[in-house]
């Protein structure tokens, strides 16, 4: 327990030293500065730093443990931390009244856990039930709460202010950290990290190709996936992103007049 | 203490880019289509026209291994004879430049739209080995009649999450043509967007020209050892 209160400490002063720097480095952005990243500099630096983390140490082990592990095992580990995903996403379609998404993540859980040996084997994808990824940064901007500025957080990787807060407040509530033995515990978060690694060892080339600025590509990339899945089809508030033709301007029929 | 923070390490940006790399592939294949025959552009729906060069693309890449190989000079083959007929790419290049396309030569114009294709291709062509026994089901298009601007929905289906693959069509005299693409909630023209005007700010059109044509010879130089 005591362990616990240190976490969150830990993890307190952390945030608030992310909120600090926001605060310092909000007057220190450029005339080119993006509006949703008042950051950038800082951002710029920590990105860096984990993209020197990830060459040195995580990559090299997933990939080495994508070689001496069988596939078959690595989809069971996979599916085994995705059922404890889908658990904390049926609690979140509830918080954001979902109800499908609720009812199918409610089922997966179910499923998996009984029928598919404590999740190892995904009884639901096999039946044909639909994930519904969820968490709590999602159910803050469902209800309203705005995401506030980019952040990139040491380790963890690109977030927004919001969902800083709740990555804290759901790292307590994670079932894995609650494990009594330490050896235990810890093992199962190194292999929780190594095989989401191992999932996306094929996209290292893609970025490369893709981007003329990693950071900014990936920074675009983060926020548009994030904002449009707090929203669903047939959500009232959606809104509806409009698209200038920059193609159309110079011709002399043009609708819209060059602004 | 940096044990528990690794848990979480990268996990929902890379999930996001993995499946958006793997699909955009899929994706920029499927909107390929025989060279268009008159008939076919006649008064189609924009989201018939969508499910019909989805599917033909689909059973394309399925049944030609060394595009599923990567074979770049195939899939460029099959870019120019089949999507882009169906592309409104000026457009799209607009787009992504922003404001400056306005004050850019027509050969600076023409030279963008060739670097920018040729960025997506090579980038792209890789992930067409992804393709296997996806299936591709679309949803009820929400337009208007009379409509010249739709954004038609649909969906990519194989294994566990079913992916959005969404497009931006507008209507010509020849038909309906893309000019954007939404792979997992990504838009392609915007995720490109500042990327483009950072340059653009930092050293002109032709800056961005050049950094596009350095990346292009780099990818092929590299393609070419390994």
């Amino acid at each position: 327990m005591k362990n616990a209160t240190k976490y969150i400490a830990a993890r307190a002063v952390l945030v608030t030293a992310t909120a600090g720097f926001f605060l310092i480095s909000g007057c220190a952005t450029g005339p080119n500065a993006n509006p949703s990243d008042p950051l950038e500099p800082l951002n710029r630096t920590v990105y860096r730093f984990n993209d020197g983390v990830d060459r040195a140490l995580l990559k090299p082990v997933a990939t080495a443990y994508v070689k001496v592990t069988p596939s078959l095992v690595r989809k069971g580990v996979s599916n085994f931390f995705d059922n404890l995903e889908d658990a904390w996403s049926f609690v979140n379609s509830v918080l954001q009244l979902r109800g499908v998404s609720a009812t199918d993540n409610l089922f997966r859980v179910v499923l998996n856990t009984f029928f598919g040996l404590g999740g190892i084997l995904s009884v639901a994808d096999e039946a044909g039930i639909e994930r519904h990824p969820e968490d709590l940064g999602k159910t803050l901007g469902r209800w309203g709460v705005p995401s506030g500025p980019y952040i990139v957080l040491p380790l963890i990787g690109p977030t927004t202010l919001r969902d800083s807060f709740t990555i804290v407040l759901e790292s307590q509530a994670d079932p894995v950290s609650r494990i009594d033995r330490a050896k235990v515990r810890d093992s199962t978060k190194v292999l929780r990290v190594v095989d989401l690694r191992a999932g996306f060892l094929k996209l290292d080339g893609f970025l490369d190709d893709a981007a003329l600025d990693k950071y900014t590509f990936t920074r675009d990339a983060f926020l548009q996936k994030r904002r449009s899945s707090i929203y669903k089809p047939g959500d009232k508030d959606k809104v509806e992103d409009k698209d200038e033709d920059f193609s159309k301007d110079v011709k002399p029929d043009n609708k819209e007049p060059a602004k | 203490m940096n044990r528990r923070l690794f848990s979480a390490l990268f996990s929902t940006t890379a999930a996001v880019l993995t499946s958006w790399a793997l699909v955009s592939g899929i994706a920029l294949a499927q909107t390929a289509a025989p060279t268009a025959p008159a008939a076919a552009t006649t008064g189609e729906a924009p989201d018939a026209m969508i499910k019909r060069l989805s599917v033909d693309v689909l059973e394309t890449i399925k049944s030609d291994k060394s595009i599923q190989g990567g074979d770049i000079s195939k899939v460029i083959a099959l870019v120019d004879s089949k999507i882009m007929p169906n592309v409104n790419f000026q457009r799209m290049t607009a787009s992504a430049v922003g404001r400056n396309w306005r004050s850019a030569t027509p050969e600076q114009q023409k030279r963008l739209q060739e670097e920018f294709k040729t960025l997506l291709v090579r980038t792209y062509a890789g992930a067409l080995a992804e393709v296997r026994d996806q299936t591709i089901a679309m949803k009820p298009l929400r337009a208007a009649a009379g409509e010249t601007e739709v954004v038609v929905r649909s969906e990519i289906k194989g294994n566990g999450e079913p992916i959005n693959l969404d497009y931006r069509l507008e209507k010509t005299d020849t038909g309906w043509k893309i000019y954007d693409l939404n792979v997992a909630s990504i838009w392609l023209v915007e995720t490109y967007r500042s990327q483009f005007s950072q340059e653009i700010n930092a050293s002109g059109v032709d800056g961005l020209i050049k950094k596009l044509a350095e990346r292009n010879k780099s990818k092929s130089a590299k393609a070419t050892t390994s």
